[in-house]
């Protein structure tokens, strides 16, 4: 009772105080802008007072970190207990030069390990495929078989420390490579920790490394789900990624309302095969970007908790973990810029932290130089070290969720949370995620934002620093990393050496029984393991699939 | 013979494409080009691809084109999309579900822009369905824009047109407006792989029923381009009705249509060229724009005028 | 008579973000150009086939893997090969400035890299085409 009237008496007192002292201002400095709207073209207000969030009620809405609606947190007491994963993203030429990067961030701080591939890799194909020319290690390593799984991950505990990988159409199998080396070292399966991007239907949308049509690829991934937690219980068996449709242009907004419809959309995937909804839950974990606009960042992986936590309650969810929307970061690529690269450090800084008010769990940040080519091992240093100051130096880690309460932040999130929702209406109109991404719906929403701010760049209605305003006619000159030219033909030589060498009969018996099994509805994963202890290549496991399930062709959406 | 011309007829697609370039953009050095082309033309068969955006007709044609392929046949795709009448430009994606297709020497896709010309079609069509045919095509399919109304005037150059209905994009018989049911010679139902077929198919015939005034039943055909069903069904209707054509002299009389309908385009755009290109009638002509503005002449003293002049 | 510029905006090889290609090919569009797109995973077979039917002024390619040298190269290579000289190849994506001359000298006109206003591809394609 006493709330409202105090609401009523701000109301009052801020309608004279518009009057009286904020026109005034207005008059002497007036608004550089007409509207200032966000990235995701929401109106934002000269200010926010308790009244923007009156509706909310503190205990029901908000609450404590580590209890639902888990607005505030997953984890009661965050980085103070542990601080996020370190864990950049690399890879580049072959398994051997990746492993020296690895060694190398390692040793300079890095708390666990990513895995870049390069585009043969993604699409399943061997380093000597046709299609392979002039890619072989060029934004990624380059992985075609368990021999450089077993060198690119040479001299590291694979049960001590866990490794992401981001693989969407053979994701399956290259999760059996790892599963297969640490196997071969004496780990067991319940030992290894880590993550597979495997989120196909980003992919799709987004990212475009599928490879198969949705529906087996799909059942691709529910096997993984039921593989993952009945025998690899400590690993992610999705990382249900945001990060790529933000980056293909989406905004803010879509990039939360279609990740978060995604992973819905997985769940029910696995519910409907039969999978109890707290047994593969709790591994599934996300992955956002980090965009520019700081304050909307930190509302969106706000808003992305507590709408998780709530629709996996729809969904029938018991137990607490299965509601935890677990998230890894990484600052955005597509805002990094080729004029002047020095200042992307501090562009990087910014959205770093606002991953980690945030909250994030994990967290990689991009280096300087990476709108010109694969990072140096300088400005991979230099990414490494913002996140360690921003650790140990900025004392934003004291306290869990910092920004709870503000009004701005609390009233963003509402509003993120509310066109999430529409966007959810609109999907369930059209039949669906995987009918809307047939009917061109996703893509044609990111590639009008995508042109939206292109435009609004070109006409300076948004500027960025070197870009359109603070130009500078200098000759771009920091170092750019030099790959090793004779990786390819090395690998080429492995592979031809491989498939001389090892038991091909054995090979033939376990694709035979792979593509069997693909026909049929089996679990997949045995049989890729099979194959992938024989040393069948990527390439080989991938065709006996693509014989089986088709390739995938995308319609043209502008 | 006309060097351009014979490289067409000898199936040179750099010729081919060149040639169509120059129609479409009206270039006079086109001309002789053309008359020497008419005679190699007249041996392909026109099937003309209509119905509502979104349903799959690049992904049809190309099923198509395989299996014509199969049979040993030349083919060319003709694939159109509207051109904005606020910037004169035109994003042309359709050929994006054919790409297999571009490294097979027996197959020529062009995309072309509406450039203006309502119907769904170009004014260079029929231009362009010549240079095809006297290049050896065997079939010729035109994929139209598919939107409203405009589509029936793929009627005029196809021999064969198949109008693509698909199911659950609501009201099936709503899809086919006034005139679509005229003109399909096959109805083919595609993306049959979503739930409604059966639906569509029974409001379709259910239309046919009351349709009594139609010569022949024309058959509906479900495909579905992603599991590849339906398509040898299609090609065996298609090639019925071209049977059923022959026989009837109904044949004949579409291409004594069609031709009078390019004979037509061709004074149609020679006049226009005459009248607003030619230095002198075009004073005339805005001359007499600005009397009509000022109500100091009417529009049909106007034309008078102009038409005097120019039969002087 | 009506000359309009016809341009094949084209993705080489297996990379896969379009988000470039696409906004370049509607700004095209925008000024008055026909844009064929050629979609995903092309060969410079694929490429220069399509540059022929449709009888292109230009061809834009656009890369982000990493693997420009090699394919537009190719590309470049083939469209020689081919006689089709009169075809202006410009190209974009990630591309260190050090590689740019070499393509230059390969063949491509010009390489439009991050941060290239839309406008600035528009006025060259308008002021360099060939025919």
């Amino acid at each position: 009772m006493g709330e409202k009237d105090t609401i009523k008496k701000i109301r009052e007192k801020q309608a004279d105080w518009e009057k009286k002292v904020y026109s005034k201002a207005v008059q002497e400095n007036p608004e550089r802008k007409q509207k200032f709207k966000n990235l995701s073209e929401v109106e934002i207000k000269h200010l926010y007072t308790p009244e923007d969030i009156a509706e909310n009620e503190y205990l029901s809405d908000i609450g404590f970190p580590g209890e639902f609606p888990y607005l505030r947190g997953v984890h009661p007491n965050l980085y103070r207990g542990r601080l996020w994963t370190m864990r950049q993203f690399a890879g580049f030429g072959s398994a051997e030069e990746t492993n020296r990067r690895y060694h190398y961030l390692l040793e300079h701080g890095e708390t666990g390990l990513s895995v870049a591939f390069d585009y043969p890799t993604l699409y399943g194909y061997d380093s000597d495929h046709p299609l392979a020319r002039g890619e072989f290690g060029k934004c990624g390593v380059a992985i075609s078989s368990l021999v450089d799984m077993e060198l690119l991950f040479h001299g590291i505990p694979l049960d001590k420390i866990t490794t992401s990988m981001t693989i969407n159409g053979p994701a399956a199998i290259v999760w059996a490579m790892y599963i297969a080396n640490a196997e071969n070292q004496g780990i067991k399966k319940t030992q290894i920790g880590g993550t597979i991007q495997n989120d196909i239907l980003k992919e799709y949308i987004a990212q475009k490394s599928y490879i198969f049509p949705p529906e087996p690829s799909m059942r691709l991934i529910v096997d993984t789900f039921e593989y993952g937690y009945k025998y690899v219980p400590k690993w992610n068996t999705i990382s249900i990624s945001g990060y790529h449709i933000r980056e293909a242009g989406s905004t803010a907004i879509q990039e939360l309302a279609f990740t978060l419809g995604d992973g819905i959309e997985y769940v029910k995937a696995a519910m409907n095969r039969g999978l109890a909804i707290d047994d593969f839950a709790p591994r599934l974990s996300f992955f956002f970007n980090a965009h520019n606009d700081f304050f909307e960042e930190i509302a969106k992986y706000r808003a992305a908790r507590r709408i998780w936590a709530n629709e996996m309650k729809k969904l029938g969810a018991k137990n607490p973990r299965s509601l935890w929307m677990r998230f890894h970061t990484q600052t955005a690529g597509c805002t990094l810029t080729a004029q002047q690269p020095e200042i992307n450090i501090v562009r990087v800084t910014l959205q770093a932290l606002a991953a980690v008010l945030g909250g994030t769990q994990s967290l990689h940040t991009n280096s300087m130089d990476e709108a010109l080519a694969l990072p140096s091992e300088k400005a991979v240093r230099i990414a490494l070290r913002t996140q360690q100051i921003i650790a140990e130096e900025s004392g934003v880690t004291d306290t869990v969720d910092p920004l709870g309460g503000s009004y701005y932040i609390e009233w963003l999130t509402d509003k993120m949370e509310e066109e999430t929702y529409k966007y959810f209406d609109k999907v369930e109109r059209l039949g669906g995620v995987i009918p809307a991404i047939e009917k061109g719906f996703f893509q044609r929403e990111i590639a009008e934002s995508a042109y939206r701010y292109q435009k609004e760049t070109d006409e300076k209605k948004r500027i960025f620093v070197g870009v359109n305003r603070y130009k500078l006619d200098e000759e771009i000159s920091i170092p750019i990393l030099k790959m090793d030219e004779k990786g390819e033909e090395r690998q080429s030589h492995r592979l031809k050496k491989l498939r001389k060498e090892r038991d091909n009969g054995k090979v033939q018996k376990n694709l035979s029984r792979l593509r069997k099994a693909a026909e049929g509805e089996e679990n997949l994963m045995p049989f890729i393991l099979e194959c992938i202890h024989s040393y069948a290549t990527l390439g080989e496991t991938c065709d006996v699939l693509r014989e089986v399930f088709g390739e995938y062709k995308e319609p043209a959406v502008f | 013979m006309n060097d351009l011309a014979s490289r067409v007829v000898n199936g040179d697609h750099r010729a081919i494409g060149r040639l169509i370039t120059m129609v479409e953009n009206d270039e006079p050095d086109a001309i002789n080009a053309m008359k020497e082309i008419h005679s190699h033309a007249g041996n392909a068969q026109i099937i003309g691809v209509t119905g509502v955006m979104g349903g799959g007709k690049s992904s049809l044609i190309f099923e198509l084109a395989l299996a014509y392929r199969a049979e040993g046949k030349k083919v060319g795709i003709i694939a159109i999309d509207p051109t904005s009448p606020f910037s004169g430009g035109a994003l042309l994606g359709d050929r994006i579900r054919m790409m297999d297709l571009s490294t097979d020497s027996g197959v020529f896709i062009r995309s072309m822009g509406t450039r203006g010309m309502i119907g769904g079609l170009t004014s260079s069509l029929y231009d362009v369905v010549e240079i095809l045919d006297a290049a050896g095509m065997n079939i010729i399919l035109i994929e139209t824009v598919g939107v409203g109304q405009d589509e029936v005037d793929i009627v005029k150059i196809a021999d064969t047109t198949l109008v693509i209905v698909v199911p659950g994009l609501g009201d099936a018989v709503q899809t086919i407006k006034a005139g679509l049911m005229e003109i399909a010679d096959v109805f083919v139902v595609n993306k049959a792989d979503q739930p409604g077929v059966e639906q569509t198919v029974a409001e379709l015939e259910s239309m046919l029923d009351l349709a009594t005034h139609i010569e022949r039943r024309t058959p509906i055909v479900a495909t579905s381009a992603k599991e590849k069903k339906g398509i040898p069904l299609l090609v065996r209707k298609i090639a019925e009705h071209q049977e059923y054509a022959k026989k009837n002299k109904v044949f004949d009389v579409r291409r004594r249509q069609r031709y009078e309908a390019e004979l037509i385009e061709i004074i149609k755009k020679r006049l226009m060229n005459f009248i607003f290109d030619e230095a002198k009638l075009k004073r005339k002509v805005d001359c007499c724009i600005d009397q009509i503005s000022k109500k100091e002449l009417d529009p049909y003293t106007a034309a008078d005028e102009i038409l005097g002049i120019m039969l002087k | 008579m009506v000359k309009k510029i016809r341009v094949l905006v084209a993705k080489p090889g297996l990379d896969g973000h379009d988000r470039g290609a696409k906004i370049v090919a509607r700004a095209l569009r925008d000024a008055g150009m026909e844009v064929i797109y050629s979609g995903l995973h092309q060969t410079a077979n694929q490429i220069v086939n399509t540059a022929i039917q449709e009888d292109v002024d230009v061809v834009g390619l656009s890369l982000l893997s990493g693997a420009h040298m090699t394919l537009f190269v190719d590309v470049v290579t083939m469209l020689k090969e081919k006689q089709m000289e009169d075809v202006l190849v410009v190209g974009g994506g990630i591309i260190p400035e050090e590689d740019v001359p070499r393509l230059k000298k390969a063949g491509v006109a010009a390489v439009f890299g991050p941060g290239t206003p839309v406008d600035d591809i528009v006025c060259f394609i308008k002021k360099n085409v060939k025919r």
